[in-house]
């Protein structure tokens, strides 16, 4: 077989790959195809590394031997972290595998220009722009991610936000710089060093977006870095010229894209506002004991049961605090209880409750309550005068009435779960002590959950 | 001519895989129709993945762009030494766990969705 007809089916392969994958997505639609669909993306995978491994630049023993152990390396560590993660952390292992698919594509470029260099050949200008744009997207993704795993995994030296004054000003100076430094790498054609000094400033550029950003604001984060990791794999694609990396890429990139701007919207904030904003305190800060007078009462396990005795239908929020809790399987058993007294339960889903899209739905999924009881935030909103009962589970921002009512508040217009308005709410987030700084919740001391 | 030869020869007689390198044209417009399209085919599929998928969906199409592993594959595969053995490989090995503890963890997920309670 000659090396053209080889090149041509190798490449229908990968046609068939990428129709895999957008067949897989397809399946996400439905939670019923949805483990479908995920099987047919891994397959499509398989399907296109196969099809690599006839490709005609690989060959000799060592080649061979490198490929093995890196894959063998690679899906150890994968399946380890896969199998062993427990649901509440699932934040920070997306943020991690984010994290790999960029540096991935920052080393697939960098070795891309030292094959041009040791054989002098050089890359082109359009290959070397494509190899500036891996490095550049996927530096900023592996950095990035790994700061944000942090925050998630809340290690102590990221704990807190850093604030550095000037910081929108310094990240615009890296961003200038690495893109300077993208033009001399094309413009020496293909310059190594030029391209290690590009991939220290897209580093330094990573971790400075990500560090100053709180929690809170996390899901919008872990959503935008998504779709960097596939640009970056888009713009490896164009640096290899292989249309499978294009096309998957893209398909990652628009998912990434989409998730932000619904992260955005649920929080009525503006992506440059969420990346380049810092969080102003509110003017006017009212003190914890001003808020809350007269508005809440502490209870104790057996009044709140008996408030559910009289219920006919109860509304669960659950925020990032039943997270941390790993109280998902105490409220299915709450559930359960409830509904084997005959009330109506459903959960009220705040787009971003949590620290990532969908986390507390992957959380009552891991405690086998039917996705048919989750309901989001419009849909549920107009039910909450026929509840009578509502019990908020670490939850906080994405129920305070402040967002309604103080311009000034950090939270100012955010759209949020209409808990005030049934007969009775209970929270049992532990503490009074707001997420935001000047934003204190209605709520009441801890109940049992 | 017959239309086989003209395809294969519509850039100065050299065959394709050649031809590409000789030229990067076309490859790199074919590309970026590839790109846009690709971006409207996400859209539309994706607009339509209920909320409650959502992680699942980040981290199922985190796999996907795992794809780089191709890349990684002929950058490790070439026999050659030094830096582009070097970074291929853990280039390979990124990739590697990107696409192996996506799909896994995504079907972890998708599996706890489906289970039905008793």
């Amino acid at each position: 077989m000659d090396l053209a007809t080889k090149q041509n089916l190798i490449n229908l392969a990968y046609v068939v790959a990428g129709v895999l994958f957008i067949l897989g997505l397809k399946g996400l639609t439905h939670p019923r195809t949805a483990v479908r669909g995920n099987l047919l993306g891994a397959v499509g995978m398989l399907v296109a590394v196969l099809a690599t491994m006839f490709h005609h630049e690989i060959g000799g023993t060592s080649g061979f031997l490198l490929i093995i152990i890196g894959i063998a390396v690679g899906a150890v560590i994968g399946a380890i972290l896969a199998v062993k993660i427990e649901m509440t952390a699932m934040p920070q292992l997306v943020a991690l595998f984010n994290g790999f698919g960029g540096g991935a594509s920052v080393l697939v470029a960098w070795a891309e220009l030292a094959k041009a260099i040791s054989t002098g050949e050089p890359n082109g200008t359009t290959a070397n722009t494509a190899i500036v744009a891996s490095g550049l997207i996927g530096a900023v993704t592996f950095w990035g991610s790994l700061v944000a795993f942090g925050k998630l995994q809340e290690l102590d030296f990221l704990r807190k936000p850093w604030q550095i004054t000037g910081q929108s000003l310094m990240n615009a100076g890296l961003g200038i710089l690495a893109i300077l430094l993208g033009v001399a790498v094309v413009g020496m054609d293909g310059s190594g060093f030029m391209y290690l000094l590009l991939v220290i400033a897209a580093s330094v550029l990573g971790i400075s977006l990500v560090v100053p950003i709180g929690g809170a604001d996390m899901p919008v984060v872990i959503a935008l870095l998504n779709s960097y990791s596939g640009l970056a794999a888009t713009a490896t694609g164009f640096v290899i010229d292989n249309n499978v990396l294009i096309i998957a890429g893209s398909l990652v990139g628009a998912s990434g894209l989409i998730l932000t701007n619904i992260m955005c919207k649920a929080m009525n904030r503006s992506l440059t506002n969420v990346l380049f904003g810092v969080m102003q305190p509110g003017a006017e800060t009212a003190t914890a004991d001003e808020v809350y007078e007269g508005k809440i009462k502490s209870t104790s396990a057996d009044e709140v049961a008996m408030l559910y005795d009289s219920a006919e239908r109860a509304v669960i929020v659950p925020g990032y605090g039943m997270a941390v809790a790993q109280a998902q399987h105490a409220v299915r058993d709450l559930t359960d209880q409830l509904e084997s007294r005959g009330v109506e339960v459903e959960f009220a889903i705040h787009p971003v409750a949590g620290r990532m899209p969908g986390h507390m739905n992957v959380l009552l999924a891991e405690a086998e309550i039917a996705y048919e009881k989750l309901k989001e935030m419009d849909e549920i909103n107009p039910t909450f005068a026929q509840t009578d009962v509502v019990l908020v589970i670490g939850a906080n921002d994405v129920v305070n009435p402040m967002a309604r009512t103080d311009p000034t508040s950090p939270i100012a217009g955010m759209p949020i779960l209409n808990v005030t308005r049934p007969r009775q709410s209970w929270s049992s987030s532990g503490v009074l002590a707001p997420v935001l700084p000047a934003s204190p919740t209605r709520c009441s001391p801890p109940t049992t959950a | 001519m017959p239309l086989t030869h003209y395809l294969l020869d519509s850039c100065c007689g050299i065959p394709p895989v050649f031809a590409q390198q000789a030229s990067e044209g076309p490859n790199l417009i074919t590309g970026i129709t590839i790109f846009v399209l690709a971006i409207f085919v996400g859209f539309e599929i994706i607009t339509k993945i209920p909320p409650t998928l959502h992680t699942p969906l980040m981290s199922g199409s985190n796999a996907i762009s795992g794809i780089t592993i191709v890349g990684a594959l002929i950058a490790a595969g070439q026999g050659q030494s030094g830096m582009a053995a070097l970074f291929g490989f853990v280039a390979v090995v990124m990739a590697t766990v990107n696409v192996v503890g996506g799909f896994l963890v995504t079907n972890r997920m998708l599996e706890m969705f489906r289970k039905k309670k008793k």
